[in-house]
């Protein structure tokens, strides 16, 4: 489910990110607002905004359900989702420094040399960017990983379809504290790998 | 075929205008001080920078034309460029690079592969081939961008500052390699460069590029025999022996011209045939009396002619070999010089550059 969510954050932040690295136009500051917003306010608000959005009587799950009776809330989907939201702020936000820092130049001797835009994407800009691509997917990881105010908001605790670990070690907190024990320390173990994983990256 | 370039372009409050021809089989250099705006007239031949106006022709195809929205994208025009700083691709090794375009238009990679390492072999590069472009020299890292810009066969070979980056041993060996690869290349051929002694060692003719603007534009002779303005006069107005290259003793030889010798620094280069000695004339002092000093190169003269361009004047003297000296306006006056004046011209050894 994280995974699932760290891809989804990657790839709807990628033209986000080059939007706000390349791009030149109105408003450019308020959309990078717009994208860090979900990253500074609380979990809990983020899972009333998807609420309001994706829910039963949302702007847009109103309309989902009457068309094509589709209900998000309280499935595996809502909970992909509600981590998704949490954790693409910082997909966009690594990639776009990532792409920053990477020289156009280079994009532009590429397609003097009669590459296509896809194959410098292919062949130019998404190998130089590895090493921001594999942070942000791990660190949009760990974030989904950990997600818990959207989720218990937004998808509900609902084991096997939408608890996410902190919500079990929450649960289990008061009837099986040795378990919740036990999945604390898998978190934290998780935790010091992601951050071992970005050594030298960004804790240098 | 002529390759033809009738542009306007504007760049950060930078004007350009610039209208120059080439044809097919002669190499044209593109020569200016830095910020003319010799950058923005690579940018705009490759495509990477659309022209305000105007319009850039390659033989019968048209790349841009402003006015009837004309514009050919970098990757469909047949043009190879060597930019300045390359731009190699740092993720791929050497081979990759070079094979890079053939890819990029569908080449399967044995094929491409083939091809790269063919033209890696003719630069003398081969055994690299598998170096990331940190790990090359910076003459390996030029002969592979010339690989790179080469291998696709392009109608239009466009360097710019091919040698600039290079260090005087590397120079020495790049420039012939750059000489050669020019010669064979059967389309237009177009070098950029602030430096006049590589415009003049490559290029059949010069187009001088001077704040956006073209100011002249003729063959190094035309443009030696008047220039039109103080850049081109100082770019053209070096003092350059051509004869035979003898030994002296260590570290230094002599090079005999038809008209004379000077001494020069021995070449760090195994130099074959006739050279050429390039000597600024802002480094030859001219004196009234016979100069003491540690110059190797003395010679008595009569000048012939003086010409004022600004605070400095250019002065020219029948010695034996000839020689031109720029000497500043304040000098001249208190040497009293003038025409018929003898005098005494002295420059050190290691002022002179040679080449081959």
């Amino acid at each position: 489910m994280a995974t699932a969510a760290a891809i989804l954050s990657l790839v709807t932040g990628f033209p986000l990110a080059w939007a706000l690295a390349r791009g030149s136009f109105r408003g450019k500051a308020l959309v990078r607002a717009i994208v860090v917003l979900p990253l500074v306010m609380p979990p809990v608000v983020a899972g009333v905004a998807l609420l309001a959005a994706f829910g039963r009587r949302g702007a847009v799950g109103a309309w989902l359900f009457e068309w094509f009776g589709v209900q998000l809330t309280f499935t595996t989907t809502a909970a992909v989702l509600a981590a998704t939201f949490v954790s693409f702020p910082l997909a966009v936000l690594v990639l776009e420094a990532g792409l920053r820092g990477l020289d156009a130049r280079l994009e532009d001797a590429a397609s003097t040399l009669g590459a296509s835009r896809g194959y410098v994407l292919r062949r130019v800009t998404l190998p130089l960017l590895a090493p921001q691509v594999a942070a942000a997917l791990v660190l949009s990881w760990a974030r989904a990983l950990g997600e818990f105010g959207a989720t218990i908001t937004f998808a509900g605790n609902l084991q096997g379809r939408t608890q996410t670990l902190p919500l079990a070690v929450f649960e289990r907190l008061q009837t099986d504290p040795e378990a919740a024990f036990a999945l604390s320390m898998l978190l934290i173990a998780v935790a010091l790998a992601v951050i071992l994983a970005l050594r030298g990256r960004f804790l240098r | 075929m002529t390759f033809t370039v009738d542009v306007t372009a504007r760049r950060d409050g930078f004007r350009l205008k610039a209208s120059f021809e080439a044809q097919a089989g002669e190499t044209l250099a593109l020569l200016g001080p830095n910020g003319s705006g010799k950058s923005t007239v690579v940018q705009t031949v490759a495509g990477i920078v659309p022209p305000d106006d105007g319009r850039v022709l390659l033989g019968d195809l048209v790349l841009d034309d402003v006015r009837s929205g004309v514009y050919v994208e970098p990757r469909r025009r047949p043009i190879g460029v060597v930019f300045q700083d390359l731009l190699l691709f740092p993720h791929l090794s050497a081979l990759d690079n070079v094979a890079f375009p053939l890819r990029a238009r569908g080449a399967t990679r044995s094929e491409a592969d083939g091809r790269a390492t063919r033209l890696l072999e003719r630069l003398g590069v081969a055994g690299r081939a598998h170096a990331r472009p940190r790990d090359l020299s910076g003459g390996e890292a030029q002969r592979v961008a010339l690989a790179r810009a080469l291998v696709a066969e392009p109608e239009l070979l466009l360097l710019d500052e091919p040698l600039s980056a290079l260090d005087v041993t590397a120079r020495l060996h790049v420039r012939e390699l750059v000489r050669d690869e020019l010669a064979r290349f059967p389309g237009v051929r177009v070098l950029v460069t602030h430096d006049p002694v590589e415009a003049m060692m490559l290029a059949d003719r010069l187009v001088v590029l001077e704040a956006g603007e073209v100011t002249q534009a003729g063959t190094p002779e035309e443009i030696r025999a008047a220039p039109r303005s103080r850049y081109a006069a100082d770019l053209v107005g070096v003092n350059a022996f051509r004869g035979r290259l003898e030994p002296l003793e260590e570290g230094t030889g002599r090079i005999v011209t038809g008209d004379g010798a000077i001494v020069v620094p021995w070449p760090e280069l195994d130099l074959e045939g006739d050279v050429v000695g390039v000597l600024r004339p802002a480094d030859v002092t001219v004196s009234l009396q016979p100069p003491v000093g540690s110059a190797r190169n003395v010679f008595r003269g009569r000048v012939t002619s003086v010409a004022v361009e600004g605070d400095r004047a250019r002065v020219r003297i029948a010695s034996t070999p000839p020689l031109v000296a720029e000497v500043t306006h304040g000098s001249l006056e208190r040497l009293g010089i003038r025409d018929g004046t003898i005098v005494w011209a002295s420059f050190k050894a290691v002022e002179v550059q040679v080449l081959s």
